[in-house]
């Protein structure tokens, strides 16, 4: 028997499973990434409001507000863990809500506030009370996952400054961790919570 | 030494940078010019490439190279990063570079590739029966290593083994069948085990395989400049990693320039390097452009590694006090698509090791499936060895009517336990030292064992309690490393490091003991990592809970000679011989004239116009090569400071952690809910703290994590994989754990190691998976579950007809 392997992935997709090798898709605007537009496509040029500035940019109608942090305004700290909503790595403010923003369009966001980890430190360089406890208390190993888990941590606390652990941990449960010491995590972000009420 | 730095807490440098997102991993870093690429992943788990018709990709606006397997250097039939015979769904075929993602995955689906299927099986035992089908054309398992080991990238021997019906027909009891293994070994009286022994049990248990999933997938960018290869990945060994990826690419390892100073986790799975790295490379070098691999969860699912799986089946007797008097262990091993691994014979070495059976015999099948290549994973087989024998233990301490806690102290490593087969020379291996009865009395007290076990088992409404204890080993240490330091001009130490920052803070913890040893104010200590063109000494890689222990030992061995070089420029320039020379205040001094001395300062300015030995010209003759070229390219810089750790060791290293986990269960809903976590490491000296015990509760979650919700299923209809993203594949969330969780270490020496200290990341794997299954088998019965991980349909299902429901033998539900 032979087959092509697009004829064996309709077979599969007919039969209710698939391996997906197009799991996410962008096209380029700038430099950055090397081709300017193809011709036709809906571009748009925005302005949009990162971390207190007014940011130009050039994005595609299908491009998510992670891909445009990332590779478009250079705000690497923004991380993607899944690009599908399951991890919390690219947690960003918006309007002081937490949101992931590897499922946020980028078109969607104009005219509101958003805030990446690289926002928070003060215009002097001081670290946000939250950053300043994660160091504190050493709250994280690899880190990967720990601007998604501040973000979270910081848009929970605008809306209840005085979590107990538990609350905090509903709170920023639609992050994971694989490294996977939770609880130190928690008591990071719970002295974060205390340092930000005595600011 | 005075107790300045080891066992304090302290700020590791790189944590600033993690905080404000200005720490850069792989996929952080740009280059002018940067291409993207998107792999084309087999849809079948076992196929033949026939032909490849690219030309309708190659003409696409925007396309700019294709890599195939044939681009690929041949590497003695070891996995390589592209494939013609792809063995498991998600293999990559091949790799095409565009100026940006869309394009080269719009590429990807015009690409014509006409696939021959080949047979192909998910299930080990499968692969076994009489007429099973081999995972690959050449045979289904991998035989016994050739005696002296193989050398790197010696093809290992893959055979053809089948059992016969007859072994086949226990399978009907929901045992393991047990026909001829492939490797086994023995010591003592079994037989006179068994018939001494008060109880026999013999039951049979299903490990199940889990991804490893770093949160940062193996994604990496490449870019060649004057004939080097730069290339930003993750990796869990910067210095081990580069002569890997000079092997995969084919150049020689002086050519590659690998930079990672962070790595977002790898739990094995990145131990040196990944061979997905080579894509970037070498695509970079065909398109002449620097190459971006983006790699997803999905596409981490398939080439990111998991956790081998096994059946096992454990007959142990026991006295009526409990002890063990023989245990025979068999396992069935699942390589996956690639391997041979040894996670088998770790597993065997563990139970060994663990129980002290007087007697045991091990025997074990290391099989191939068409499902994704495994790798070691945090505690790759003792963790598995726990699962296997842990539930067996467990039932026996309740027919026996011996305590949980008081069935595995009687059994426990004492001392320099010996461990393992009997070796050539006649003799068994020991260990270095184990605590591990000292461990569980501690744990035991900490954790009110007696007052959670008088409440256990009591239902209140449809909730019942259970508790559970397992002792988790692991190796825990190698020997034989080295290092490099300076003392500069600037009166600063530098320390080189080569160890990657994986988030174990082992990188920066051996400059610890530099500093320790040289008494040096730790505001003045600086630490070079994750540059390979950084001058990194010759350094174990980050795998097996060995770096702690192997790196303190060398960093004391080289800081010991940056000290002897110290007082032997003190007593050249002032007087006398170098003993009656003292350091203390960043000063080497006279004894008893502080007065007469040099500040660090003024001895590194005195090194380098001493020269020689002093500061680099001169090496020693016993470093690695590799230490070598670093030295001599820091020669001249200050006081140097190297040396080859050639520290005696009598015994093993192995560390231990004991879990104790208190559960409730819910029997009308199946939910199994975590009330509380201990662990307690007998793990040497405690270096750093903190690090340590978010070492004993983070790998400790990866096992509750294994014992209550994480799995990997490939389909065994299509032989594709159903667990390809976390919402199926299921690690342990912050809701999965209670709202706080215990750790605590017994801080002994080892006592066979300078600076006392072993290793901590994998034992606390085993502790959590066995304590949590014997806390659930506690709470509704030892004979509900025998596999894992326990899930609610597996609790309500054997509960309500009043026995075992699950098929045991099927590796993937």
């Amino acid at each position: 028997m032979s087959l092509t392997r697009r004829n064996f992935i309709k077979g599969v997709i007919a039969g209710g499973a698939a391996a997906s090798s197009a799991a996410y898709l962008f096209r380029g605007g700038g430099s950055l990434l090397g081709q300017s537009s193809a011709p036709g496509s809906v571009e748009r040029l925005l302005t949009l409001t990162v971390n207190g500035q007014a940011r130009r940019v050039d994005v595609m109608k299908q491009e998510t507000l992670a891909m445009t942090l990332r590779y478009k305004l250079g705000l690497t700290g923004t991380k993607l863990g899944c690009d599908r909503a399951e991890c919390g790595a690219c947690t960003v403010l918006i309007d002081d809500v937490p949101h992931y923003s590897c499922s946020v369009l980028t078109h969607m966001v104009r005219g509101r506030r958003i805030v990446t980890i690289e926002g928070l430190a003060g215009s002097g360089g001081g670290l946000h009370p939250v950053q300043q406890a994660v160091v504190d208390e050493q709250g994280f190993q690899c880190a990967f996952c720990l601007p998604g888990f501040v973000m979270a941590t910081v848009g929970f606390l605008k809306a209840n400054p005085t979590p107990t652990r538990e609350e905090l941990a509903h709170g920023i449960s639609g992050n994971l961790c694989r490294c996977q010491d939770y609880d130190k995590i928690l008591t990071s972000l719970m002295r974060g919570a205390e340092y930000l009420r005595r600011t | 030494m005075a107790e300045t730095h080891i066992g304090r807490n302290y700020t590791p440098p790189d944590h600033v940078a993690k905080v404000t997102g200005r720490a850069r991993y792989a996929e952080d870093f740009r280059a002018e010019g940067m291409l993207f690429t998107k792999l084309l992943l087999s849809p079948m788990p076992h196929a033949r490439v026939r032909s490849i018709d690219t030309r309708a990709a190659l003409a696409m606006p925007g396309v700019r190279a294709i890599l195939t397997a044939d681009d690929l250097p041949d590497l003695n039939g070891a996995e390589r990063a592209l494939t013609n015979e792809p063995l498991y769904a998600g293999e990559p075929i091949l790799a095409v570079a565009a100026v940006d993602e869309l394009t080269a995955a719009e590429a990807v689906e015009r690409i014509q590739v006409d696939l021959e299927p080949l047979p192909f099986v998910v299930n080990a035992l499968d692969s076994l029966r009489p007429d099973g089908p081999n995972p690959r054309l050449t045979g289904n398992a991998w035989g016994a290593p050739a005696p002296g080991g193989q050398g790197p990238g010696a093809p290992a021997p893959l055979e053809t083994i089948k059992w016969t019906s007859e072994d086949f027909a226990v399978e009907a009891q929901g045992q393991l069948p047990m026909g001829r293994p492939l490797e086994e070994w023995s010591y003592g009286d079994l037989a006179a085990g068994f018939a001494g022994a008060a109880l026999v049990l013999d039951e049979t248990f299903v490990v199940q395989s889990t991804g490893h999933h770093p949160m940062e997938t193996r994604s990496a960018m490449a870019y060649w400049q004057n004939g080097k290869l730069y290339i930003h990945a993750s990796t869990q060994s910067v210095a081990q990693t580069r002569g890997n990826i000079a092997r995969w690419v084919g150049i020689d390892p002086t050519q590659v320039m690998l930079i990672c100073e962070y790595t977002g986790g790898g739990f094995g799975s990145k131990g040196g390097g990944a061979v997905s790295m080579s894509i970037p490379a070498l695509l970079s070098r065909k398109a002449n452009a620097p190459v971006m691999m983006r790699i997803t969860r999905e596409e981490e699912s398939y080439i990111g590694r998991a956790r081998t799986n096994m059946t096992g089946r454990a007959r142990i007797g026991f006295a009526r006090d409990g002890r063990i008097t023989a245990l025979d262990l068999f396992i069935v091993q699942d390589t996956g698509a690639y391997g041979p691994l040894g996670d088998h014979r770790s597993a065997g070495n563990a139970a060994s090791l663990i129980y002290q059976p007087p007697a045991m015999r091990w025997r074990a099948v290391n099989v191939l499936t068409n499902t994704p290549p495994r790798s070691q994973q945090r505690s790759p087989g003792p963790m598995q060895a726990n699962g296997i024998i842990e539930p067996v233990i467990t039932k026996a301490a309740k027919q026996l009517g011996v305590d949980q806690v008081a069935i595995r102290r009687i059994n426990a490593p004492e001392g320099k336990a010996l461990f393992g087969p009997t070796l050539p020379n006649g003799r068994r291996n020991h260990v270095t030292s184990a605590f591990v009865k000292q461990a569980l009395d501690r744990g035991a007290a900490l954790f009110n064992w007696d007052e959670r076990k008088a409440r256990a088992g009591q239902r209140q409404g449809s909730k019942v309690r259970g508790v559970g204890v397992t002792v988790g080993p692991h190796g825990a240490g190698s020997i034989g490393w080295d290092a490099i330091m300076t003392i500069r001009p600037d009166g600063r130490l530098y320390v080189q490091s080569g160890v990657g920052n994986l988030g174990t803070h082992s990188v920066i913890d051996l400059a610890r003991v530099a500093a320790q040893v040289l008494d040096m104010p730790w505001e003045k200590v600086e630490v070079i990592w994750g540059d390979t063109g950084k001058h990194l000494p010759w350094t174990c890689p980050s795998v097996g809970s060995q770096t702690t222990h192997a790196m303190t030992r060398a960093n004391y061995a080289g800081a010991m000679d940056a000290r002897r070089k110290l007082q032997e420029i003190a007593a050249r320039d002032l007087g006398g011989s170098p003993d009656d020379y003292e350091i203390g205040g960043e000063r080497v001094y006279r004894r008893g004239s502080p007065g007469r001395g040099l500040t660090y300062a003024q001895a590194a300015r005195r090194a380098i116009e001493l020269g020689g030995t002093y500061d680099g010209h001169e090496l020693p003759g016993d470093i690695n090569p590799m230490t070598r070229d670093s030295a001599t390219s820091l020669a001249g810089l200050g006081l140097m400071g190297v040396a080859k750790d050639n520290h005696p060791r009598d015994g093993v290293t192995y560390s231990f952690v004991i879990g104790f986990a208190e559960v409730e269960v819910d029997v009308e809903t199946g939910e199994v809910r975590l009330v509380d976590f201990l662990g307690v490491g007998d793990v040497g000296t405690v270096i750093n703290p903190r690090s340590l015990l978010a070492q004993i509760k983070g790998g400790s979650c990866l096992g509750i994590a294994h014992a209550i919700c994480q799995k990997s299923v490939v389909d065994p209809r299509y032989g594709v994989s159903l667990t390809d993203r976390f919402h199926y594949s299921k690690p342990l969330t912050i809701l999965d754990i209670p709202a706080r969780m215990q750790a605590d270490a017994l801080n002994l020496a080892d006592p066979e190691t300078p600076v006392g200290a072993r290793g901590v990341g994998e034992p606390p794997v085993g502790a959590g998976y066995g304590a949590v299954l014997g806390a659930i088998a506690d709470a509704i019965g030892v004979d509900v579950f025998r596999r894992a991980p326990v899930t609610a349909d597996i609790i309500l299902m054997s509960l309500e007809n009043g026995r075992r429901m699950h098929e045991p033998l099927r590796a993937h539900v």
